[in-house]
């Protein structure tokens, strides 16, 4: 099994008809992901790789019963379309692009929470189940089947840890990607009930980096909720106070957000912390013996 | 993005919220007339886009010519946290019986819009927030709408007064206006004061901006003072890269954020000490790693360089003839380590053999040599 994505996934792509989502569109397709339907306002009745392009999300949710969608249209436009995913109500909506307003995702955020959807992203990299279906920008071949579950904050960190565990002969169940930005629509707590209830995941990789104190809640929750092994890595502890590290999320203020109290706050719970890429897939790997 | 207190002080001064009149000021002789203008008593503030302004003694209470061109002598050029004071803002003295903090910001824990408030104004906020919690007042919004009864009870806590509170109420409803249509991040008011007249007056103002906003936002990037900017910073900003400078020897080019910090991470580790942090995107385009390399090597300190591309959706061996193309467009005499993993890497260093260029396989081995080679070459 695996979490949130899989052969019986129908997605839409919204933003098909562009440069990056006509590209990604094709390699997904390719992976072997059910892409049912595209759509970009004024491009209904199109076809991109043989996909049909609707104007809105709710003719394309009608038309072909997709019940997840992945976004891929501008920064600017972001917000917009992820509205129309909340309001066609799609059970899984997940959002590529990056550089999207911060303060244009609070209300989003709480809608979503509310109807009860899963928003992944945005400015991340999607979800993959290997060998069932590929939603996002992960190159696919790095994946292999398997039962560690992956979450991470960040995109090519989590392609580097996919591949050294894979290279291990260590397979994922499902790699999530969360998102990078301050506002992000799923946060570790959000997935890890699903890795916990899904018997075929067995540990859990946390990949996190400095700013927030998202880790430092996640580890408090996992104390009395979960019970699978889990190993975890933080990136960012070279980082200079104050300091936007590419990701807008990435950024030290005083004393809080500091990789040193996310390493003691996934310790403090016995989830140990590697230090480098190659540590976390020799301590899976020491795990499973 | 961040502007200065003046700056702020404008803004609020345009949504009709109270400020102390003021000045803006860069020669002494431009802070003597502005006291003679606002005298008897004054204020005279460093304009730096850092906090601790005041401890630092960037800020001083004038009373005569003699104080304020005294107080002029000592700060215009006086350095704060590394940041250069060439601007000051001379504001007229306000009596003050009552300092309060509020703020309104990004609430990155609770995912929504949030308020800060303290009756203890004037101090660290963050040093309030740990020694005495209790003090503070935090309530927030999950849309756009101001939250109004909250705001009100908070209103009256902050100076005690029920006679100030609809008063400080309208400067909370102001500041969510502002907010909003501002983009903000930040606008905090530290601090807010309650005058011997019954008066709230902003004494201090704060804002910063989401940079992903400033596209719809004209009059914010209007503001920006490049003196209080990296120039590299901007510079990698309008070429697509995004790079900061850091005091270390071992140059970095790394695709994607988190990747590139964990390649500082590591070169910390293995005891060497990263130059900067430059993350290069997804492009192949040699141009880019061309204009890479030029912020890398441009604080003349670099002793050697990594490159650590992880090749997903871009193929290695196209990163490989960006970075030879790059190599014949420019003169670069530093060790180079190259590691290419992932989509087609093993294409990509076949491209590089026969170069200057020195292979690695794995991250930790790169860092490793990296620092190796730039403890025997000369920057």
């Amino acid at each position: 099994m695996s979490i949130l994505v899989d052969e019986n996934t129908k997605l839409l792509v919204q933003g098909i008809t562009g440069r990056d989502g006509s590209f990604h569109a094709g390699q997904m397709i390719e992976y072997g992901t059910k892409v049912v339907a595209g759509c970009t306002p004024g491009k209904g009745g199109q076809d991109v790789h043989g996909v049909p392009v609707f104007d809105t999300v709710q003719e394309a949710v009608n038309v072909t019963g997709a019940n997840a969608t992945v976004i891929y249209v501008p920064a600017k436009f972001a917000p917009g379309a992820m509205k129309e995913a909340v309001d066609a109500d799609i059970p899984l909506i997940i959002c590529i692009t990056e550089g999207v307003c911060v303060n244009d995702m609070v209300d989003i955020y709480h809608e979503v929470k509310a109807k009860g959807l899963t928003l992944i992203g945005p400015n991340c990299p999607g979800v993959i189940s290997p060998d069932k279906a590929k939603i996002g920008i992960m190159p696919g071949p790095i994946h292999k089947p398997g039962k560690v579950g992956v979450i991470s904050r960040s995109g090519t960190l989590t392609y580097e840890i996919v591949y050294a565990l894979t290279e291990m002969g260590i397979g994922q169940s499902t790699c999530v990607g969360i998102g990078g930005d301050p506002i992000v629509g799923s946060n570790p707590r959000d997935i890890l009930p699903l890795f916990e209830s899904d018997p075929d995941t067995e540990a859990v990789v946390l990949v996190g980096e400095i700013g927030g104190d998202e880790e430092e809640r996640t580890a408090e929750w996992m104390k009395s909720n979960f019970t699978k092994p889990a190993f975890a890595y933080i990136v960012g502890a070279s980082a200079p106070e104050g300091k936007r590290m590419g990701h807008a999320g990435a950024i030290v203020s005083g004393n809080a957000g500091t990789a040193e109290s996310k390493i003691n706050a996934y310790n403090s719970v016995g989830v140990p912390v590697a230090k480098t890429i190659d540590e976390v897939a020799e301590m899976v790997k020491a795990h499973f013996g | 993005m961040n502007i200065h207190e003046y700056q702020a002080k404008q803004i609020f001064k345009e949504y009709g919220l109270s400020v102390p009149e003021g000045r803006l000021a860069t020669t002494p002789e431009e802070v003597v007339a502005a006291y003679e203008e606002l005298g008897p008593i004054a204020a005279v503030k460093a304009q730096v886009h850092t906090g601790g302004r005041g401890k630092a003694g960037g800020v001083k209470v004038v009373k005569s010519v003699a104080e304020a061109r005294e107080a002029a002598d000592a700060i215009l050029g006086m350095d704060i946290k590394g940041h250069t004071v060439n601007k000051v803002y001379v504001e007229a003295g306000a009596d003050i019986a009552q300092e309060a903090y509020l703020s309104v910001l990004i609430d990155r824990s609770a995912k929504n819009i949030g308020y800060i408030a303290s009756a203890a104004g004037g101090m660290d906020i963050e040093q309030v927030a740990e020694e005495t919690p209790d003090q503070i007042i935090r309530f927030g919004t999950n849309n756009y709408d101001f939250p109004e009864a909250e705001a009100q009870a908070a209103a009256v806590k902050l100076f005690g007064s029920e006679e100030a509170a609809p008063a400080v109420a309208e400067v909370m409803r102001t500041i969510f206006k502002i907010f909003l249509e501002k983009d903000a991040q930040l606008v905090e008011i530290n601090p807010l004061v309650l005058t011997g007249a019954g008066e709230v007056v902003c004494l201090d103002g704060k804002m910063s901006f989401d940079d992903n906003a400033l596209f719809r936002q004209e009059s914010v990037v209007a503001m920006r003072d490049m003196q209080e900017e990296d120039e590299n910073e901007i510079e990698a900003k309008a070429k697509g890269l995004s790079f900061i400078q850091l005091d270390g020897d071992i140059g970095c080019m790394v695709n994607g954020a988190g990747l590139a910090m964990a390649t500082m991470d590591m070169i910390n580790l293995y005891g060497g000490d990263p130059a900067n942090f430059l993350d290069v995107g997804g492009s192949s385009n040699p141009e880019k790693v061309v204009n890479a390399f030029k912020l890398i090597l441009a604080s003349g300190r670099v002793k050697a360089v990594l490159i650590n591309i992880f090749g997903g959706i871009t193929r290695c061996d196209d990163i490989a003839k960006g970075i030879l193309t790059a190599f014949e467009q420019m003169e670069i005499n530093l060790p180079v380590v190259v590691r290419l993993a992932g989509t087609n890497a093993e294409e990509g260093k076949a491209l590089l053999e026969g170069s200057s260029l020195i292979p690695a396989t794995s991250l930790s081995e790169a860092v490793k040599k990296t620092i190796e080679l730039g403890k025997g070459a000369s920057a």
